[in-house]
């Protein structure tokens, strides 16, 4: 009895390292590739340069090129979702009968649950056609029309999170204000939202994370020109979409332009663990606060 | 013909003076939560500032009658009432009524102490804010005199700018008060604001109600008799949804008229 307890027990903690383990083989893998390119680049140019030729025949490994690309749709994404997310949370918890909650939450999920191919594709074929009508200079492949999807596609994280973070705040602080004579407008914006401000910030981050990260849109709809801009008409390349580009191309194993993605995925795993960091922080922080 | 006329005349003298006479009034008063009856048809009247208390078992309606008074009852699902209820001769359940308006008039101060999660100065200053008062120095006297009034402004006076959550339980519900009196309502509801407190806190609560007495109209629902007895003019027992009896308080504590009364008051039940 005692072994299969034991047995039992070391099954379950494997399981359990796993997830530690991939981790750090992932950081170990980054790190020892990056460290390899950068015998071959130095840190400086990779840094300043604002080209990213890896694959021409003259070579540039300016990282702010996939930078401000990624910069780009992240931004326009945010500015899409953080007005529509915080709105559909500020209704839901303020305005809306119940019965509407129930409706509408499903609709927030499937938005979630549509994979972001689809989103992709819908960008190309849908959205910049349409924005062409309206601006004809619109090339066929542009930071615009990319971000805006996925601006819809992160909405129900920021809503999701904004609502439960309002949900949160206790109800006698509602009460408090409505028996102050607050509308509900000035009850949300002037004691529920403030009150809610950390779980708010932390989904905004989160959803900022989540679109430095977000690969499929950006591939299929933004292009894979890698351009140091901020013009959001013109095809340009994030840093994720440039690892599809020379994952699923011909690199061979080993080379420059192979080891190129290892550095730009460092990159990224650097901005987005840095945001998941401030939001664990902050969410930590303001929890004891509240206690 | 005549004596028709006089006798209308007459009704309507009787009218003007019971309204002159009373604060509040309610009449014929039912509330129903869905199917659940929670208030009987309770009428009563309460003269201006004076303090009148509400006493009676949990689940009674006390505090659903006095969340009547600033429709704070609007909130809960199913909620309907018949009858009427008048502040000052208003219909407050009038379509006319502005909710909000209601409740710069009657403030409430709740169970457990609820300041907003802001500095001490801005919780007192929230009330005036809301109402699109921009004058800065006409805010801070009005937060002065308003924790002056709430027995708090030497307790805090150096620290207005400290957040209200770091107060203790006491001075947290004495600020809750000075917000509620901020914007110099004439009506308080207080739903048994001392239930949370110690001992030394609620005997500084208790004398301050009984001060704010002189400017205002006091209803306290409170499960403490003896606070009820201190500091109440006149208090109202609730059961099951019924007004048993409502009277002088010290005649409702030295001679009750209905037996329920009494065993409710020394203990017997409830």
């Amino acid at each position: 009895m005692k072994v299969k307890e034991k047995i039992i027990e070391l099954i379950l903690k494997l399981c359990a390292s796993i997830t530690i383990f991939t981790t750090i083989g992932i950081i170990a893998v980054l790190l020892f590739e990056s460290i390899s390119f950068f015998r071959n680049v130095s840190i400086f140019e990779f840094l300043t340069d604002t080209q990213w030729t890896p694959l021409f025949s003259e070579k540039h490994f300016g990282i702010l090129a996939l930078v401000s690309g990624t910069f780009l749709t992240s931004a326009i994404a945010i500015a899409v979702a953080l007005p529509i997310g915080l709105t559909i949370a500020i209704y839901l918890n303020m305005y809306s009968p119940k019965g509407f909650r129930k409706t509408l939450k499903p609709f927030l999920e499937i938005l979630a649950a549509i994979p972001t191919v689809v989103y992709g594709f819908f960008a190309l074929s849908v959205v910049t056609p349409f924005l062409q009508t309206i601006y004809p200079d619109l090339e066929t492949f542009n930071s615009l029309s990319a971000g805006i999807v996925m601006g819809i596609m992160i909405i129900p994280f920021i809503s999701s999170l904004s609502e439960d973070a309002l949900y949160a705040v206790p109800k006698s602080l509602k009460l408090a204000a409505f028996g102050m004579g607050s509308t509900r407008f000035q009850t949300a914006f002037k004691v529920m939202v403030p009150a809610a401000s950390s779980g708010i910030i932390v989904s905004i981050i989160l959803a900022i994370s989540r679109a430095i990260g977000e690969t499929m849109i950006v591939a299929i709809a933004a292009g894979q020109q890698a351009q140091f801009t901020l013009n959001p008409t013109i095809p340009i390349q994030t840093i994720t979409s440039y690892i599809v580009q020379v994952s699923s191309g011909d690199a061979p194993q080993g080379s420059l332009e192979y080891k190129t993605i290892f550095a730009a995925g460092l990159t990224l795993f650097l901005f987005t663990f840095t945001l998941n960091s401030i939001s664990f922080w902050i969410k930590k922080k303001y929890q004891e606060k509240y206690e | 013909m005549s004596a028709i006329m006089t006798v209308k005349t007459d009704e309507t003298k009787t009218e003007t003076s019971t309204s002159e006479k009373y604060k509040l009034h309610a009449k014929n008063v039912s509330v129903f939560y869905g199917d659940f009856l929670a208030i009987n048809n309770i009428s009563m009247n309460i003269k201006p500032k004076s303090i009148t208390a509400f006493i009676g078992p949990s689940g009674c309606g006390k505090s659903t009658f006095l969340r009547l008074f600033n429709r704070m009852n609007d909130y809960v699902d199913d909620f309907k009432m018949e009858g009427k209820i008048k502040i000052d001769d208003a219909n407050i359940y009038g379509k006319k009524t502005q909710v909000e308006e209601l409740r710069k008039e009657v403030g409430m101060v709740f169970q457990k102490p609820n300041p907003f999660p802001k500095s001490i100065f801005e919780n007192v200053a929230y009330g005036l804010k809301i109402q699109g008062i921009k004058d800065k120095e006409l805010i801070a006297q009005r937060v002065e005199k308003a924790l002056v009034q709430a027995d708090l402004w030497n307790e805090v006076k150096d620290n207005l700018n400290k957040s209200a959550l770091a107060l203790s339980g006491g001075q947290q519900q004495r600020l809750c008060i000075a917000r509620t009196l901020a914007v110099e309502p004439s009506i308080l509801l207080m739903d048994e604001p001392t239930s949370a407190l110690d001992p030394i806190s609620t005997a500084k609560i208790e004398e301050l109600i009984y001060q704010l007495k002189q400017d205002y109209t006091i209803i306290i629902v409170t499960h403490n008799m003896q606070q009820a007895s201190r500091i109440s003019d006149y208090t109202a027992f609730f059961y099951m949804g019924e007004l048993i009896e409502f009277d002088k308080t010290k005649k409702i504590f030295t001679n009750p008229e209905k037996k329920q009364t009494e065993n409710y008051i020394t203990g017997r039940f409830g």
